[in-house]
C-alpha cells in the first residue's frame, strides 16, 4: 500500500461553526494504482487532496491518520510536512497556467525550488531535460518566462516539475478541466505514462468528469457530502455501481450517442446537504429513492465484493 | 428563422488596432423555430462570437444575420432594438455574474416589467411570473425575494430562462449555460431547453461538450478556428463524421464503456475501408474554398486535403 487514510477528519472553521467538509474517509491506494476521485462541488474531494499536501488557514485537523509507504504523515504539522511535500507527495494544481512564478525564467525557478528542498539542480538537470523531451518540449523552455508558453505547454511543464523528484504519491487536481478536449486527452495519457515509467508510484486524479477518469484510472472513488460513497475498479463503477448516488449520477450524464428523443435522462432531485449541521445518518438520504428508517444510521464503508467498497445499507 | 449568411468577424488587435484577427470566417447556417442547433468548438473557435453577434453584443464585420427577414445589424434606435430583444435573448455561462449582487434576484423580472409590460396590473404580473417559474420548474416561494447568493447556480440559471420566457421570445442563444452547474442537476436544465424547443422556440446551443450537443440538438455545427468544418443533421454528423478535425474531436472525447483506443481504432478502420475519392477531397495545392460540400442530404463538410494532418 502506498497510501492509507484512516478516518480522516478535516473541518473548515467559520464564524457559525465547523463545516464538516471531510468526515472520516478510510481507504487505501495500492502501489501503482491510479485512482480517480470523483464528486460534485462540495463533496470534499478537493479538501481531501489539499489535506494530503497542506492545510490552509481555515482548515482544521480533527482526527484520523494518513500513512505513506508505512510512515505516518503528520498533516497537522505544517513544518514537519516539509519532509513530505514535493519529495514524497506532490501536486499538480488545478490552475497550472498560473502556478509558475511569472518573474523568473522557468529554469531558474526550478533550480530555486530544488535547492529549497536540498537537492542540487546540477544533479537533476539531465533527468529534467529527458522528461521535458518526453512530454514534447524543447529544453530551451527553461530559458523562457511562463508568459512565453501556451496553456498546454505550461501544463506539461508543471507536470514535469511536479514529478521531478519521483514522489510516491501524485495528486492531480482537475488538471484537465481548463483544457480543450484534444489537449485533455494528451495530458491524461501523459499522466498514465508517468506512472508506467515509475516517475510516480501512485496517483489520485481528482475530477468531476467521470468519463475522463474512466479512460485512465484503475479505480474510481466517489465522494458525497464529505464522505465516501463507493470505491471499486473503474469498470465496476461504470458498469455495476452499487451505491444509489453513483447509479443516479451516472444515469444523469449524457454520453455521445444518447439523444433526448430516445432516452430522456433525469437529474438527481434536491441538492446536497449543508455541512455546517449535516443530517444524521446517511447524507444522501434526502435525495435517495431507497431511503428508509435504517438510513438514519450512518452506513459503514464496507467491502461488499472483492475490492468493491460501498457505504449504503441498501446496496446488494 | 435566425439566419447566418457568410458571417465574418474580424477583431482589431495590437496597441493601435494595427493588426487584425479573424474570429469567424464566412459562417453560414440557420436556426429554425422549434429546433436546437448546437455550435460545437474548442476555445477560440469563434462559437461564442457567433452567439454574441446574434445578440448584437458584437458587431458583424461582413455578411448578414437576419431574424425573420430583418437584417439584425441595421436595427437602429431604442425602439427597434427593444422589439428585437423581445424576440431574441441570451443566457450565459456564469449565472452569478449575470445578476447584480446588491439587488434581489427577482429584480430581473421587475426590469422586464418596467421595460416591456408597463401597463400590466400587479396581480396579472404575479400570475405571469408564477407561470414562467412553473415552466422552468421553480417554486416561487423558494426563489422570489432572495438575493443571488442565497440561490444555487441551477436556480439562478433557471430564473434567467424564466426571464426570457416572460418576453415570449422566439430565439434563445444559450452560451455554455450548464457548464458551471453540478453534474446531478445540469441535465434538468438541459431537459428544460428541450421543453422550450417543444414549445416552438429556436435555440442556438453553444457548447464545447459533444455529448451535450448530441443529446439535445437537431442540427450540429462544428467550428474550428473560426470556420465551419462540418455541419448538418446531428444524427448524421455524429454517426458519420467526415472532416479530419471532427474525427479527431470525436476520438478525444472521453466516453463511458469505450476507451479512447477503441474509438480511435474504429475510426481508423472505417477510414481504411473507405479509400474512395470524394468530391470534398482537395487536390494537392488546391486552396480550401469557403463553400461546404454536401455529403448526404442535410450533411455538409468543408473540403479538405485527404492526407493532411489537422
Amino acid at each position: 500500500m502506498t497510501l492509507e487514510v484512516s478516518d480522516l477528519q478535516v473541518y473548515y472553521r467559520t464564524l457559525r461553526g465547523d463545516v464538516r467538509a471531510l468526515d472520516g474517509p478510510t481507504f487505501g491506494l495500492a502501489d501503482g494504482e491510479i485512482m480517480g476521485l470523483a464528486g460534485e462541488s462540495g463533496s470534499g474531494k478537493s479538501t481531501l487532496s489539499k489535506s494530503l499536501i497542506r492545510l490552509d488557514g481555515r482548515m482544521r485537523y480533527i482526527g484520523g491518520s494518513v500513512t505513506l509507504d508505512g510512515d505516518e504523515v503528520p498533516i497537522w504539522d505544517d513544518q514537519a510536512m516539509n519532509e513530505f511535500r514535493y519529495k514524497r507527495i506532490s501536486l499538480i494544481p488545478q490552475y497550472a497556467m498560473s502556478a509558475m512564478n511569472p518573474t523568473r525564467k522557468i529554469g531558474k525557478m526550478i533550480a530555486e525550488l530544488l535547492e529549497s528542498r536540498g537537492v542540487r539542480f546540477r544533479d537533476t538537470r539531465d533527468e529534467l531535460h529527458r522528461r521535458l523531451e518526453l512530454v514534447g518540449l524543447q529544453r530551451d523552455v527553461l530559458d523562457r518566462y511562463p508568459l512565453e508558453l501556451s496553456g498546454g505547454m505550461k501544463q506539461r511543464t508543471v507536470m514535469v516539475i511536479s514529478t521531478l523528484l519521483n514522489p510516491s504519491l501524485l495528486i492531480a487536481d482537475e488538471v484537465t478541466s481548463a483544457l480543450d478536449v484534444s489537449t485533455q486527452r494528451a495530458v491524461a495519457e501523459t499522466l498514465v505514462e508517468f506512472r508506467d515509467r515509475r516517475f510516480v508510484k501512485s496517483m489520485i486524479v481528482v475530477t468531476h468528469d467521470i468519463s475522463l477518469v474512466y479512460q485512465i484510472a484503475d479505480t474510481i472513488m466517489v465522494m458525497y457530502a464529505g464522505r465516501l460513497a463507493e470505491k471499486a475498479s473503474a469498470k465496476t463503477i461504470i458498469e455495476m455501481p452499487k451505491h444509489p448516488y453513483t447509479k443516479m449520477l451516472l444515469d444523469s450524464l449524457p454520453e455521445v450517442g444518447v439523444k433526448y428523443e430516445d432516452k430522456r435522462l433525469s437529474g438527481i432531485p434536491g441538492s446536497p446537504p449543508g455541512l455546517l449541521k449535516p443530517p444524521q445518518g446517511c447524507r444522501f438520504r434526502d435525495r435517495c429513492p431507497l431511503a428508509d428508517k435504517q438510513c438514519l444510521e450512518q452506513p459503514p464503508f464496507v467491502e461488499v465484493e472483492r475490492d468493491h467498497h460501498v457505504a449504503c445499507w441498501k446496496a446488494e | 428563422m435566425l439566419k447566418f449568411d457568410r458571417v465574418t468577424k474580424v477583431y482589431k488587435v495590437g496597441a493601435f488596432g494595427g493588426g487584425s484577427f479573424t474570429a469567424v470566417r464566412e459562417a453560414s447556417f440557420e436556426v429554425r423555430p422549434g429546433e436546437v442547433v448546437s455550435l460545437i468548438g474548442e476555445s477560440g473557435s469563434g462559437k461564442s462570437t457567433l452567439g454574441k453577434m446574434a445578440l448584437r453584443i458584437a458587431s458583424v464585420s461582413s455578411g448578414t444575420i437576419t431574424c425573420d427577414g430583418t437584417d439584425v445589424s441595421t436595427l437602429r434606435g431604442h425602439r427597434r432594438l427593444k422589439e428585437y430583444y423581445r424576440k431574441v435573448q441570451g443566457v450565459f455561462q456564469d449565472p452569478f455574474s449575470s445578476y447584480n449582487p446588491v439587488f434581489k434576484a427577482d429584480r430581473v423580472f421587475a426590469m422586464i416589467r418596467s421595460e416591456y409590460h408597463p401597463g400590466v396590473s400587479d396581480a396579472e404580473w404575479r400570475d405571469k411570473v408564477a407561470d414562467a417559474l412553473k415552466v422552468v420548474r421553480l417554486d416561487p416561494d423558494q426563489v422570489l425575494g432572495k438575493y443571488p447568493h442565497q440561490l444555487s447556480g441551477g436556480q439562478l440559471q433557471r430564473m434567467l430562462l424564466a426571464r426570457a420566457l416572460l418576453l415570449d421570445i422566439d430565439y434563445l442563444v444559450a452560451d455554455e449555460v450548464i457548464s458551471m452547474l453540478d453534474a446531478s442537476t445540469r441535465i434538468d436544465v438541459l431537459n428544460l431547453l428541450a421543453d422550450l424547443k417543444a414549445r416552438g422556440m429556436g435555440i442556438l446551443f453553444v457548447t464545447h461538450d459533444l455529448a451535450l450537443g448530441n443529446y439535445i440538438s437537431d442540427q450540429t455545427v462544428i467550428l474550428h478556428r473560426g470556420e465551419i468544418v462540418e455541419r448538418g443533421v446531428t444524427s448524421k454528423v455524429f454517426a458519420d463524421p467526415r472532416h479530419p478535425y471532427t474525427k479527431k474531436l470525436f476520438a478525444s472525447v472521453p466516453q463511458f464503456h469505450k476507451k479512447w483506443d477503441e474509438v480511435e481504432a474504429e475510426l481508423r478502420a472505417r477510414e481504411a475501408a473507405d479509400t474512395s475519392s470524394q468530391p470534398y477531397h482537395l487536390a494537392e495545392g488546391q486552396a480550401v474554398p469557403s463553400e461546404l460540400v454536401e455529403v448526404t442530404e442535410g450533411h455538409y463538410v468543408q473540403p479538405f486535403h485527404p492526407r493532411a494532418a489537422v
